[in-house]
This record gives C-alpha cells, sequence and structure tokens, in this order.
C-alpha cells in the first residue's frame, strides 16, 4: 500500500480523456469497486432524477406567468387520480378527467374570441424541468408565434396534472383548436432531470397518432435553449399553416440537423496516425 | 376453446383457453395488468397456476396462444418442433416437468438435448410455477457455447458487452468509451454501440472505426452496431466491414412488423452475414435484443401474457443461431414492470427460459429513472443471474448510458463478480486482457494510473497534437 494513498483508491490517468465525452470513464478504483466520491455523485445525479418524476408539481410560477401574459388559463386534471397510477396506466393519463371536460366545455361556451391556438402543459416526468423552466419558455413562445403572419398567437393556457402528451389531443378536440402546442417533463436522465419536450400538432384530436406530431426534444439550459426551441417551433407552426399538415410530413425538410456536423467532432485516437 | 378449472379452498376457478391460463397464472407485473390479462386477486393467480400445473406439456403443440394461421412466430414454433427431442419429458405435465427439471435426472447433456423439444409456451408455463431460486438452479445446469472470435458460455466465465454509446456518435467520445473498458477488462461478447443516428452513412462510419480498432489492437472479439438489419444489410453489400448482424425482435409476427421485420428478412440478413466467413473460432453472426412488454406497447400481444410473448421471441432468435441475446429487462419502462421486484423476477423468468430452449442468453440488468429502482435493484439481479451462469451483461463507464438515458451495468460491476464468483472472461480475451498487461494470470485487474506500455503512448501523443 502507497504510504501518501492509505486507502489504496487508484485514480486514472485516462479520465482526461472526458473532454471528448460526458460518459463517466476513467472513474478509478477502490479494489474494482467504484471510489466513494463517485458513488456519492452516482447516487445524488439518480435521487433528483426521482425527485423530478415523483416530487408533486408546484404550479404557481406558471400560472402567475400566463397571467402576466395574459392568456387564459384552465387547471385540469387527468384520469390518473395519483403518481403511482399514472406511472403503470399511461392510457389514464391520455384522457382527461369528467370535471376538466366539463371546465373546458364551459370556457368554450363563455368565449366568444378567434380561437386558433392553444396551448398545453403537462407535468409529465419531470415537475423539476415544468417548474423550473416552463415560465421562461412561455415567455419566449409568446414572443416569438407574436411574429407569424399566420395568427398563431395562443389564445388559452391548460395546465394537466398527471397528463401524457396524448392529452392534448382531447383539448385540442374540446375547444376546436387548429394548432395544439404541448409542453411536458421529459423522462429525466441520469445529467438531464429537468428536460423539457415540446409537441406540435396541426389540427390534433381524438384519434390522431404519433405520426402526426412533430418533437422539439431536450430543452434546458445545458441542451437545447428556449429561444431555440421557441423559433423551432414558430417554423414548425408557420409551416403547417402553409401546408396543412404536421408530423412526418413536416419533418422531412425542416432543416438540417446539424447535431452530427462532422466539423466539430473528434478523430479516433486509438489509431495512431 | 379448451376450459381449465381448479378449485382453492371451496372457490371453483374456470380459466378460457390456454393464454388466459398462462396470463392468469403469471407472477404479478403492471404490463399484464395494463393489458388487462393479469389476474384479478392473488387467489386467483395461484388458482391458475394449479390448474396449469395438470396441463400435459402436449397441449401446448395443440392449443397455440396465437393461431398457427394468423401467426408466422406460431407456425415456426410448430414446424420447428423436435418431437424426438421432447420424449423425455413428453408425458410430463407442467407440474411434472418442474419436479424433472430440479431434480437430479436433469443433467447439462439432457438439457442440452431436450432444448429443441422445448417450445417457449412450455418453458414460459413452467417459470410460472417456479420460484427464482428454482430459475436459479435450473438455467446454471443449461449450458449454451456460440463463437465468433471469442468463445462465450463456457463454464465458469462471463462476458460483457462494451457499450461505448455516445449522444452524438463523436468518434473521440466513442474511443474514449472504448479505452476505457478495455483497461476494465471489458468487450470479450462485444463491443456494440447504439447509434444516435440511424443515417447509413453514420452507421458506417461508426463499423468502419471499430474493424479498425479491433484490428489495430488485435483484440479477440466482434463489432457491432445496432441498427436495423436493413441498414447491415446495405452495409454488407457496401463491403462495409460487418461482424455480427444486430435485430430487436417480438413474440408475435405483427410486433416484428412493427420493428420492420419478418422471418425472411432476417433470413436474408443471417444468410449475407455468414457468407462474409469473418468469425475466428466460430460462425455465429447474430446479436438479437428482447423484453418483456414489447409486444404489448406495439398493440401486439393478442391478449397473451407479456412473459409468454417474450418466450416466443427465442423462437425467433434460435432460429438463427444467434452468438448473443439479452433481454433489455428494465428499459422499457413501469407500466410494464413497476419496480425491483418486478424487474429482478422478469430478469431471472427471461435467462431460464431463454436457457432451456437452448440460447445464449444475456441480459441488460438496467432500469429508468420513472421506474422504482436502484443501484441495489440492480445489483441483486446482477449477482443472481451470475450465479445462474448468464452468457454476458452489459459493460458502460458508470452505469449511465448517456445516450440511451438509462442505467445498466458499469465496468466496475463485471469485475465485482469476476471477484466474487470467480468468473472469468472468454479464453481468448482472458489471453489477450494478460498481453495486453491489463489482467495477471490469475485474472486480477493490475491496470494502475496510467496506461499499459501496450497502448503505446496515445495520450501524450493525442496532448501534443491539440
Amino acid at each position: 500500500m502507497n504510504r501518501d494513498n492509505p486507502s489504496g483508491r487508484i485514480e486514472n490517468s485516462w479520465k482526461t480523456l472526458n473532454r471528448f465525452t460526458s460518459a463517466r470513464i476513467g472513474l478509478g478504483r477502490a479494489g474494482v469497486s467504484q471510489t466513494t466520491q463517485h458513488q456519492l455523485a452516482f447516487q445524488l445525479a439518480h435521487a433528483c432524477a426521482q425527485d423530478a418524476v415523483s416530487r408533486p408539481m408546484q404550479w404557481q410560477g406558471i400560472h402567475q406567468t400566463a397571467f402576466e401574459l395574459q392568456l387564459s388559463q384552465l387547471h385540469l386534471h387527468s384520469q390518473a387520480q395519483t403518481r403511482d397510477i399514472y406511472l403503470q396506466r399511461p392510457d389514464l393519463g391520455r384522457q382527461l378527467s369528467q370535471a376538466s371536460e366539463e371546465e373546458i366545455q364551459r370556457w368554450k361556451s363563455k368565449y366568444t374570441g378567434a380561437h386558433r391556438c392553444v396551448l398545453v402543459v403537462a407535468d409529465g416526468l419531470s415537475s423539476t424541468g415544468v417548474e423550473q423552466h416552463v415560465p421562461s419558455l412561455l415567455r419566449a413562445l409568446t414572443s416569438r408565434l407574436a411574429e407569424s403572419r399566420h395568427a398563431l398567437s395562443p389564445s388559452l393556457l391548460c395546465t394537466v396534472e398527471q397528463g401524457r402528451v396524448a392529452i392534448g389531443d382531447v383539448v385540442a378536440a374540446l375547444t376546436d383548436a387548429m394548432f395544439l402546442v404541448v409542453i411536458i417533463g421529459e423522462r429525466p436522465g441520469l445529467s438531464s432531470p429537468d428536460s423539457l419536450g415540446i409537441y406540435f400538432t396541426y389540427q390534433a384530436g381524438r384519434g390522431v397518432t404519433d405520426a402526426d406530431r412533430n418533437c422539439i426534444s431536450n430543452i434546458r439550459p445545458a441542451g437545447l435553449g428556449f429561444d431555440d426551441a421557441a423559433k423551432r417551433l414558430l417554423w414548425l407552426m408557420d409551416s403547417a399553416a402553409v401546408r396543412k399538415t404536421s408530423g412526418v410530413e413536416l419533418k422531412d425538410d425542416s432543416g438540417e440537423d446539424n447535431r452530427f456536423s462532422p466539423s466539430d467532432a473528434g478523430k479516433n485516437f486509438l489509431i495512431p496516425q | 376453446m379448451a376450459v381449465y378449472r381448479s378449485t382453492t379452498l371451496g372457490t371453483r376457478w374456470q380459466f378460457d383457453g390456454i393464454a388466459q391460463l398462462l396470463a392468469k397464472a403469471s407472477p404479478s407485473r403492471s404490463g399484464d395488468t395494463l393489458a388487462g390479462v393479469a389476474a384479478l386477486s392473488a387467489q386467483e393467480r395461484v388458482a391458475a397456476q394449479m390448474a396449469l400445473a395438470d396441463v400435459p406439456l402436449t397441449t401446448f403443440l395443440n392449443e397455440l396462444v396465437i393461431p398457427y394461421e394468423q401467426d408466422e412466430v406460431s407456425r415456426l414454433i410448430i414446424d420447428t418442433h423436435d418431437m424426438q427431442a421432447m420424449s423425455p419429458v413428453r408425458a410430463f405435465t407442467v407440474g411434472d416437468f418442474r419436479d424433472w427439471l430440479l431434480s437430479e435426472h436433469a443433467t447439462t447433456a439432457k438439457l442440452c438435448a431436450l432444448s429443441r423439444g422445448l417450445t417457449p409456451e412450455m418453458v414460459a408455463a413452467v417459470s410460472k410455477i417456479m420460484r427464482i431460486q428454482d430459475l436459479i438452479l435450473v438455467a446454471q445446469k443449461c449450458e449454451v457455447k456460440t463463437a465468433f472470435r471469442s468463445t462465450l458460455g463456457l463454464p465458469g466465465r462471463m462476458a460483457t458487452r462494451l457499450q461505448p454509446n455516445h449522444p452524438v456518435d463523436d468518434p473521440a467520445g466513442i474511443a474514449a468509451s472504448i479505452l476505457d473498458g478495455l483497461l476494465y477488462g471489458c468487450g470479450d461478447a462485444v463491443i456494440g454501440i447504439n447509434p444516435a443516428s440511424d443515417s447509413p452513412k453514420a452507421v458506417f462510419t461508426l463499423l468502419q472505426m471499430l474493424d479498425e480498432i479491433i484490428q489495430h489492437y488485435q483484440i479477440p472479439t466482434q463489432s457491432c452496431v445496432l441498427t436495423h438489419v436493413s441498414t447491415s444489410l446495405q452495409a454488407i453489400e457496401k463491403n462495409i466491414p460487418v461482424d455480427i448482424v444486430f435485430q430487436s425482435i417480438a413474440g408475435t409476427e405483427l410486433a416484428n412488423r412493427s420493428f420492420g421485420v419478418t422471418l425472411d428478412l432476417l433470413q436474408e440478413a443471417y444468410d449475407a452475414s455468414l457468407s462474409l466467413n469473418r468469425g475466428s473460432v466460430g460462425a455465429n453472426t447474430m446479436y438479437f435484443e428482447t423484453g418483456q412488454g414489447s409486444a404489448l406497447s406495439a398493440n401486439a400481444n393478442f391478449s397473451v401474457d407479456q412473459q409468454t410473448c417474450e418466450a416466443r421471441s427465442y423462437a425467433v432468435a434460435r432460429h438463427f443461431n444467434p452468438l448473443l441475446i439479452n433481454t433489455v429487462v428494465g428499459f422499457i419502462g413501469p407500466e410494464y414492470l413497476y419496480n425491483g421486484k418486478q424487474i429482478i423476477r422478469a430478469g431471472l423468468e427471461d435467462h431460464f427460459c431463454g436457457k432451456l430452449l437452448g440460447l445464449p442468453m444475456g441480459c441488460d440488468i438496467c432500469y429508468t429513472n420513472h421506474a422504482d429502482a436502484d443501484q441495489d435493484d440492480m445489483d441483486m439481479l446482477l449477482t443472481q443471474l451470475a450465479v445462474a451462469g448468464v452468457n454476458f451483461i452489459m459493460g458502460i463507464p458508470g452505469s449511465d448510458d448517456i445516450m440511451l438515458n438509462y442505467q445498466t451495468t458499469s465496468f466496475h460491476d463485471a469485475l465485482y463478480v469476476r471477484q466474487v464468483l470467480n468468473k472469468r472472461p472468454a479464453p481468448e480475451f482472458e489471453s489477450w486482457l494478460q498481453q495486453m498487461n491489463i489482467f495477471n494470470d490469475v485474472n486480477q485487474l493490475v491496470t494502475q494510473s496510467r496506461l499499459p506500455a501496450s497502448f503505446g503512448n496515445i495520450l501524450s501523443h493525442l496532448e501534443s497534437h491539440e
């Protein structure tokens, strides 16, 4: 045993390669096992991800932002009464409770303005992401959508507890909206407990499928930024307004996916040049 | 439709058809409840298990869970069944079969000879009346050996798939994870990348990169890029180096169609991979992945429980003599396997069923962050599967897959199994690890802080170029 390292812990000189990847490489070892430092770092990351899934949503921040943006609001609930049910019964997370359906119908009978676009915010699998980032994302979205020549500004915001993506279809059907935008907490990763997804559908309603939606994923400060996401949504909605469709048919020419650009890709350094 | 009956404590139970009987007898899991096929009470489940124990094994040849005319997987199961091989157990009920499997009569040699006489439904049925220790005891007696450039499945050995995934398929990022894995003694089953991009060009780049690394360091292992078989077929046509052809498969024809495959397409890919003749010690060229719940998630389960559907996918795999097949047990999420308990049991069931059917079973011992599971659950499943003789597990830096966003076993986890159960790597890879000064001659990791000299000066070379 080394006198300077009485615990016998071994570090790895090649951990500097972590400049090429966020994978947990070069962790070193205690015997053959993970060291205390890395074991606890992992546990913390998992704890954040678990909390994102299970911690109840606090909606006040989103309601306050919507109020400031002068959006009409409804607070709704899916048929999944609890988180446990939500996780085991995706079908119930796609349906609105009876009371929520009635609430939408009451709103519709009173509302007299033009209604083209409805926004739905659902907790999904990350209350952390929705709580922390939806207010900023709402500001970015409403500001970008106001630029459009196709009257895309939302007239209603529905917040939905225990909701999945497809619950937006029910909201769109009940409100007769032409444009549906669903913002939802994505399944948390170990290093991304706070990620949001946007799902856009043109002429949504009961019976649409995943192929009819366009998805913008990994929206968070360390991923796709809020204004970049908003610009991308604006592009999709403008295109949908012209082409009268959404989903697979829009995806093909939605611009270059430059995540895979070879210019900034590193080389395989394992083979000497 | 046959009716099955049992009586428990004065209550009479009736089950309509073999599929319903199997489903109601299945140990509790969320996916069967979601599908509406699970037992409605604990007592109903045991009543179904009692009725199932009395069913003759030959019933499964006559009463199919999905009709022969309707499903090509059913046709494959019946058309390739070997009645001669079944003879030692032909007269048994499911209950007799369990007792025989546990007995000293069921030796390794007899179990190997029996596998082609068994159908997925027979092994699924018997697994439903077995405890975890039964699943381990019987699986441990099975031996399934396969080979390409390394020999897998030998007694006393366990292999690992090195899984160097990267969110944008960056070659340097992938190379960093490969190096880390090799230095921790990982990669004898396969070096297998899940590509982030579906584009054939990106897949070809990764195939070429893996081939260069394997050749340069003379590593006795094989490469695989886990893309659709049609992309692998394109690669083969273009003379891109393909070692092992991958495909996700399921237990019904309709579910396989949702993956974009048929038995004919798989046969075409298998034939093409065999024609390349790239293996040095064997010619098993296919790698399949499966998982309970995949048929239901494709709306293609026909009211068959998810564990029986899973076992049926092994009939598909078996037809193509795979090098590797693994059940990605906790990836699908809590609506199919809710928590650590359900994931652990499912992993052991799948391993048991696959091994009895003669398949080189591995397991992706894993969970997602919305399942009620953690590292402790994975340690339990890992240890139990290693005792049961699992052919291979995954190895990934620090258990964290940064591309697929789930947790699977780490390089360190595999070393833990090697130490506590004295499990050695594949023999060819073991020799290589020793030559490279990664393991010593008693298979202890000798790598300290620095890279072994066998890797040359790639690190200092890198720094001088940056």
